[in-house]
């Protein structure tokens, strides 16, 4: 390939952010380390680094782990604590890859990769099938709107690569999934990370196997719906004025999109005031555009001069979210230092706007691992995920989570620790 | 719909980091960008002339000055933040020295890179800067990849990995008591490779030590240095003084960046290096070599 040629490629490529949750056990490390590895990602001063502290540590192989964790208390305990972030390219994708802890101590760090995912994959040890663990994540993934799950059925080789076995983990799976409702797609890929087998190339051992090999999905599945392109969103951030002789009288109003499309002319409404104008223009550095969807960056003039300011919202007059002060979610409280209880007081900071809120009633919270509801015992503990009703001092322009991830999802900050200590997911 | 809504990931990095800048003009009182005169910074520098166009940055320039730069590194700041229209702020390193509020390490081994620290909280306080812009990236080295986009410092400028604020969606928490501040990293999401398309992409200027080119060089530690003024050479590093034909992978402190044999001598060169690489562009970084753990703690102090 000449250098042109892979420079075209390059800037043609488009980005898909996944997440991995499970244990070292699951060989977790290992799926990641490949795809790093033949996706010359890993470099050899890294790999003789983690050559020389797997050897000092006494491991017989190289330990890929120590890769990703790279935190001192982490390789001391040999435990991932945090999301630790990973990138590697091939020619059609680039990738991110939000690396979590699986065990349920880490239930937030899951939650926080998820997050900004389109997709997930789910590892399952063969030997195994399908564990309160898998539930657990599948969970998450599903609550977090995660579209795309990939089932990486892991260690094959250690049952003899058995149609068989892997037919049964997929029945499994399928049987728990009916009662997620957000999933869009479900993949199954029978693997051996260890040996490679279905990671790169498709495994020679289990000619049973009809579907693509674990790269090959990632570098093709269809994100292009993963966004909102119906309900125009634009919250507001901030307000850029130039004040110079040849940008007099611009007024731009500077955000990312996370909805629907905006072009100019058409019509737009500024939220919470209800004031309506039309787009003159959408404004970049590099000239005004036709058109602007998710999750670009722009500036937007209008054609009247209307008050706007941070945490304001443009939505289009057709489809118009109904503001809001009481807000039913689901959360996920972080903080292992306070707990969250009825009537407590938190800062609400939804899209680029941060409102007060009361924990109006705790609902009730959910047993991650057997989908159960509790209702008996509403304290929430960190890594605890339930249902809420909150009050705030002034109306959020919002979506149900399930519509919009971006003007549907907000944060609780305690007031006086400044900490993040919930995530929220509007219902 | 049957239009396909879609942009690069060239554009979706661009945009992400153009979001953080304008998150962080909008929840600090007085951010400031901190610009090395290295590829990172000047892309950071570009995004948020991007950011906030067609009005000027709504903060200053921070150059950590350790006083051992490349001479070609100060030309090229200079002539760049005249261009930008930016207001450029210097912390020394030297000034530091000076006023003896830090004692310069002595040897042939010595290097101002420590020191930088010191420099940059002391530029931090005397600024009353509340967030301070920086181009880390979280695929250049371990410790980084746990780093969030808003990360808290506390009021000794300390980073404390254990205790990082979740981030979720693009929602980012800037609230900070007195007297604290956030470093805030708007590249996060880029690889060294991404940065060189980008530059490319949108026709970036770089200071010519990132192009090959000759220069009288030594080898210590397997990494080889240029000749500065600044340098104490042992005997046999003075005896084996060579010319060779190198460029620079990363700009730091010219005492502690190492050169790599190169000839590649465009943007083109640059990137086919860059695919074919075997090495990180931190490898050539001796102040890196110092511990496995040594961006970390360096970072717990208050490193960039």
């Amino acid at each position: 390939m000449s250098e042109s040629e892979s420079t075209a490629g390059y800037l043609d490529m488009d980005l898909l952010r996944f997440t991995t949750a499970g244990s070292v056990d699951d060989g977790k490390s290992t799926l990641i380390g490949r795809l790093l590895y033949d996706s010359k990602a890993i470099f050899e001063d890294q790999l003789e680094a983690m050559e020389k502290s797997s050897k000092s540590r006494g491991d017989e192989n190289v330990n890929l782990a120590l890769l990703t964790d790279g935190l001192r208390s982490e390789r001391e305990q040999g435990i991932t604590i945090d999301v630790a972030y990973r990138y590697f390219a091939t020619p059609k994708r680039k990738f991110i890859i939000a690396d979590t802890p699986g065990h349920i101590q880490y239930t937030r760090n899951m939650v926080t990769g998820a997050s900004t995912a389109n997709l997930a994959i789910l590892l399952v040890d063969a030997r195994k099938g399908v564990i309160e663990q898998t539930c657990r994540h599948a969970f998450i993934a599903n609550l977090l709107r995660i579209q795309h799950i990939v089932v990486c059925v892991n260690k094959m080789d250690l049952v003899d690569w058995s149609e068989a076995t892997y037919n049964q983990i997929v029945d499994d799976f399928k049987k728990f999934a009916s009662r997620l409702d957000n999933i869009v797609e479900i993949t199954f890929i029978p693997v051996s990370a260890l040996l490679g087998d279905n990671i790169v190339d498709k495994s020679t051992n289990m000619p049973w196997y009809q579907g693509p090999a674990m790269l090959y999905h990632l570098e093709t599945v269809y994100i292009g719906a993963d966004h909102n392109h119906v309900e125009a969103r634009f919250p507001v951030q901030w307000v850029i004025r130039p004040h110079s002789d040849k940008w007099h009288d611009f007024r731009g109003f500077a955000g990312r999109i996370a909805g629907g499309v905006f072009k100019p002319g058409d019509p737009i409404k500024v939220m919470p005031s209800g004031f309506e104008s039309t787009i003159k223009a959408i404004h970049t550095m590099d000239g005004e555009l036709d058109e602007a969807f998710p999750p670009m960056s722009v500036a937007i003039t209008l054609n009247d001069e209307i008050d706007i300011s941070r945490g304001d919202m443009l939505v289009k007059p057709n489809s118009t979210p109904e503001p809001r002060q009481d807000v039913e979610a689901m959360i996920c409280w972080f903080s292992s230092t306070k707990k969250l209880a009825g009537r407590g007081k938190y800062i609400l900071r939804h899209t680029t706007k941060e409102v007060k809120a009361i924990v109006s009633e705790v609902k009730y919270k959910v047993n991650i691992n057997t989908l159960h509801k509790i209702e008996d015992d509403l304290i929430f503990n960190h890594n605890d995920i339930g249902r809420i009703s909150l009050r705030t001092s002034a109306p959020l322009i919002a979506d149900s989570y399930k519509a919009n991830r971006i003007s549907g999802s907000f944060v609780l900050i305690d007031e006086q620790t400044n900490e993040t200590v919930a995530a929220g997911m509007i219902i | 719909m049957a239009q396909d809504y879609t942009i690069t990931h060239l554009k979706q990095l661009e945009s992400e980091a153009i979001y953080i800048l304008r998150e962080t003009a909008a929840q600090f009182e007085k951010p400031v960008l901190l610009f090395s005169g290295g590829k990172d910074s000047i892309v950071m520098a570009y995004l948020a002339k991007k950011a906030f166009w067609p009005a000027k940055l709504p903060f200053p320039l921070l150059h950590v000055d350790t006083g051992h730069n490349f001479p070609e590194t100060m030309e090229y700041r200079d002539r760049f933040v005249e261009e930008m229209g930016a207001d450029l702020k210097v912390a020394s390193v030297q000034k530091a020295i000076d006023e003896g509020k830090v004692i310069e390490e002595t040897g042939p081994y010595a290097s101002r890179n420590g020191l930088q620290t010191v420099a940059l909280l002391e530029g931090l306080e005397e600024g009353q800067y509340d967030a301070a812009l920086g181009g880390g990236r979280r695929d250049e080295e371990k410790a980084r990849a746990k780093e969030r986009f808003f990360s808290h410092r506390d009021a000794f400028g300390q980073w404390d990995p254990k205790n990082q604020r979740p981030e979720l969606w693009n929602i980012f928490n800037g609230r900070k008591h007195h007297g604290e501040h956030f470093r805030v990293f708007p590249l996060s999401n880029w690889t060294e490779m991404d940065i060189w398309q980008y530059i490319k992409l949108e026709n970036i200027e770089l200071p010519n030590l990132y192009f090959s080119h000759e220069r009288d060089c030594f080898v210590r530690n397997g990494v080889i240095m240029g000749i500065t003024d600044f340098m104490e050479l042992l005997p046999e590093e003075q005896a084996n003084i060579k010319k060779m034909t190198v460029r620079f992978r990363t700009i730091g402190d010219a005492t502690c960046t190492g050169a790599a044999l190169s000839t590649a001598s465009s943007l083109d060169d640059i990137i086919a290096e860059v695919a074919a690489a075997r090495q990180t562009e931190r490898g050539t970084r001796a102040d890196d070599k110092r511990s496995e753990t040594a961006m970390e703690d360096r970072k717990k102090e208050g490193y960039f």
